[in-house]
């Protein structure tokens, strides 16, 4: 944790205060989308069609969290005129705010796909599908951490393990197209599924943004970090 | 409420009948102490309106003094007098005054500033009398006779502490980054004092000056070795027996360098002194004149001073 | 937010732009006590410049040296060079009335000469000889008109200076340093004797004025020098207590991305 945290003594304690509130709920938001992502396959995996219905309300939510972020933000902004680090730190919020809620946004297609397979069985059981989700909500809960952290070194390594991801969302697709090739009714399906995992994968792209804003909130530096796969 | 606020509300309420009385009291006394300390200003002017009162008229200003023994006549040569003295002393004494104060404000740390001063100071607690035979001795010994110019400078050097003073003051209270502001526009010193400095400090400087004046007027000592010798010599008017005489102004001011002077001080002295009815009712006369003037002066002086603050506000 | 190209591109572009006022190794002394350690800066023509810092840090110390207003002071000597556009201001021969023309002042309370409306804006103008009655009332209006006053008096030109509004007073200021036709114009925390309205008609001015001359700005609040200026320096003072400049950069960057961490303490306002 920066050094700013000593807040009892601070000139500035009351936008101490309000910063620590707004780390508080980026966290809160944080765990929130990674518990939709992981919700979201594991009932897809499980066909539990209650708990896929659970995660498109749950994402009702996951909206207004975002915007009461926002919102707090924008008062912060007004009223403390906050400058340098603490500007770009509250401009970040403002950022992450709205990647979360779009990853929250990607759980919320996956349970829709669920929905949408129904009844039907599987093509294929899933595995490497499972992995990508156990991975994208281990990046986006160890990027978060490294956010409200200002830890730059982990803030650079997590984009690199968007490779892993990566490499499972071309199995996937491999898998995948073999399927349809061998019986061409399937496409339907199969596309469904190939749906689920470009959100996975997309979900991994956002976290990679979350660490360039860590880079910029600490050095001051825009930076984009391009995975090797780029 | 704590058990103090209580405590405090508590005594407050007993102690309010005392306290209404220890008021009233004390309100009292100051209003009688008021009143007894105006009655003296009260006491004098009164009674010199009712005994000079009755020698006033219009030829009192108009006409010359009469010999002794004879009645009629007026005081004007002391009313020209007092005029020419105490504005040849104002002429005097205000330029170097000025000039004065505008340096020791300007420069107070220097030892010029410094000796000024000390030596206003001092001056002002010389007895006029003392300034009169200082007069006495610079001026009148060496030129061999009495004269207005003597008695002018004696007032002068009367007047200049007042001034100095004042000017003093006024210059400190106009506030410095008004000659900051000039001087950013790349005035010079000297004209920044002229155009800026002495403008915001002249109402001051001008009530100091009319001070200076009201005090000068009705001094008598400073006059007495330096305008006027002997006391049984009467003196003709300068200005008005000029007029008269279709003298020129060069030969009225001449005889101002020449000729003694009179002044309503002075005849005061004079005429209380004399063993003749008419005129010892006639220095009562001449006490109302001066004071009235002095007065006037004084009240001119204030009511400046508030014409000058409406403007300003306005 | 940040957009790096464009910070990148606008440096350069500085670059070519002429200083107006240089600053060499300045050294400012009060006796023996060292004011100013070492100042360097060049302040670009025509950009509005702030210089911030804590109270008592030489910020106006800096800027009164500009305009050779230190040579008031009793003791005060300088050492190192200030130029303005090429020439040594404190070179020998140099005509210090020139320069307090070609630089004007608008101090931190208005200060209005006890004189009309007219009056106070023809000072100037008046002390370098000009006395034709067309020629003052052209420059007096059209100073009043730059300072955003004209409109405001232009009916009671009589008036004493005193007489209007402490906003006012303080745009009769500006016109009447406008008056001379300087080429810099130094504002000594013009704002901070004025209600909120006045001050950010001051500063709206500052951007019109800057068109045409050369700002620099003495502010202790920091939300106005990021509002206004171009260029922003932060002064502090060091254990000798002198001051320095600790930082000098485009405001945008002072504000966002500072360098030095004693200027982003003071400016997140967790100094002292």
């Amino acid at each position: 944790m920066s050094d700013r945290t000593n807040t009892s003594q601070s000139v500035r304690r009351t936008l101490e205060t309000e910063i620590q509130d707004l780390r508080n709920d980026l966290i809160y938001l944080g765990s929130m989308v990674e518990q939709q992502i992981l919700g979201s396959v594991d009932s897809l995996k499980r066909r539990d069609l209650a708990a896929s219905e659970q995660i498109i309300q749950t994402d009702i939510q996951v909206n207004k969290k975002r915007y009461s972020i926002e919102e707090k933000v924008m008062v912060v902004i007004a009223t403390q005129q906050p400058m340098a680090h603490d500007l770009r730190l509250l401009a970040s919020m403002l950022e992450i705010a709205g990647e979360l809620e779009r990853i929250g946004d990607y759980a919320k297609g996956i349970a829709r796909i669920s929905l949408r397979i129904a009844d039907e069985p599987l093509i294929k059981p899933l595995v490497d599908i499972p992995r990508m989700a156990e991975k994208g909500a281990d990046m986006l809960h160890r990027a978060i951490k490294a956010f409200i952290e200002e830890n730059v070194p982990d803030a650079e390594i997590i984009p690199t393990e968007d490779d892993f991801v990566d490499n499972l969302y071309d199995q996937v697709y491999r898998e995948l197209m073999v399927l349809i090739i061998g019986d061409p009714k399937l496409i339907q399906r199969a596309n469904w599924l190939l749906w689920v995992a470009h959100n996975l994968e997309r979900m991994a792209d956002r976290v990679t943004n979350i660490c360039e804003r860590t880079i910029f909130v600490v050095t001051g530096e825009l930076r984009e970090i391009s995975s090797s796969g780029d | 409420m704590s058990e103090f606020g209580l405590l405090i509300e508590v005594g407050m309420h007993r102690r309010k009948a005392r306290r209404k009385a220890t008021n009233a009291l004390m309100l009292g006394l100051t209003v009688l102490l008021t009143v007894l300390a105006l009655i003296p200003l009260f006491w004098i002017i009164g009674y010199v309106i009712l005994r000079g009162g009755k020698a006033i008229n219009l030829d009192f200003f108009i006409k010359m003094p009469t010999p002794m023994g004879v009645s009629g006549g007026g005081v004007l040569s002391a009313i020209e007098g007092t005029l020419v003295i105490t504005l040849l002393a104002t002429l005097f004494a205000v330029p170097p005054g000025l000039l004065a104060a505008f340096y020791s404000s300007r420069y107070p740390n220097s030892i010029l500033g410094t000796i000024l001063r000390f030596s206003t100071d001092v001056l002002s607690g010389v007895p006029s009398i003392v300034i009169g035979l200082f007069g006495y001795a610079l001026i009148v010994k060496p030129q061999g006779h009495y004269s207005a110019l003597a008695g002018s400078i004696a007032l002068a050097i009367l007047m200049l502490p007042t001034i100095i003073r004042t000017t003093e003051e006024m210059l400190r209270l106009v506030p410095s980054n008004l000659r900051e502001g000039s001087l950013a526009l790349g005035a010079p010193e000297w004209k920044t004092s002229l155009n800026v400095l002495l403008p915001a400090a002249m109402d001051g400087v001008i009530t100091g000056i009319l001070l200076a004046i009201a005090r000068a007027a009705g001094e008598t000592a400073p006059l007495l070795f330096t305008a006027l010798g002997n006391e049984r010599f009467e003196i003709g008017s300068i200005v008005s027996s000029g007029v008269a005489n279709h003298q020129g102004f060069l030969a009225i001011l001449d005889r101002i360098f020449d000729q003694p002077i009179d002044s309503l001080p002075l005849t005061l002295w004079k005429y209380a002194q004399q063993p003749y009815p008419e005129r010892v009712e006639q220095s009562w006369a001449v006490a109302l004149v001066l004071m009235v003037l002095v007065l006037a002066t004084n009240i001119l002086a204030r009511v400046w001073i508030e014409i000058r603050k409406k403007k300003v506000r306005g | 937010m940040i957009n790096i190209q464009f910070f990148e591109k606008s440096l350069q572009e500085n670059s070519k732009t002429q200083s107006m006022i240089s600053v060499q190794k300045l050294n400012v002394f009060y006796g023996k006590f060292r004011a100013l350690t070492d100042i360097n800066m060049e302040i670009q023509e025509k950009k509005i410049t702030a210089i911030i810092g804590p109270s008592g840090c030489g910020k106006s110390t800096l800027l009164r040296s500009f305009n050779r207003m230190n040579d008031l002071t009793p003791n005060a000597r300088i050492e190192g060079r200030i130029y303005l556009q090429g020439e040594d201001i404190y070179g020998n021969g140099i005509d210090v009335v020139d320069i307090r023309r070609r630089i004007g002042m608008v101090f931190q309370r208005p200060n209005p000469f006890p004189k009309s409306i007219y009056d106070n804006v023809a000072y100037g103008p008046r002390l370098y000889g000009v006395t034709r009655r067309e020629d003052l009332d052209a420059i007096v209006e059209k100073s009043l008109v730059q300072a955003a006053l004209w409109d405001e008096v232009k009916d009671k030109l009589g008036q004493s200076g005193m007489s209007i509004s402490g906003g006012q007073q303080q745009r009769l200021c500006i016109a009447r340093a406008l008056a001379v036709q300087p080429e810099v114009i130094l504002m000594d925390e013009p704002a901070s004797a004025l209600d909120p309205i006045s001050t950010l008609r001051i500063e709206e001015l500052m951007h019109d004025l800057a068109k045409d001359y050369t700002i620099i700005i003495v502010t202790h609040n920091m939300q106005q020098a990021a509002r206004v200026s171009d260029f922003t320096a932060m002064m502090m003072i060091d254990e000798a207590r002198s001051g320095q400049l600790i930082e000098y950069n485009q405001t945008n960057t002072i504000f966002t991305r500072p360098q030095d961490k004693r200027t982003e303490d003071y400016v997140t306002g967790r100094f002292g």
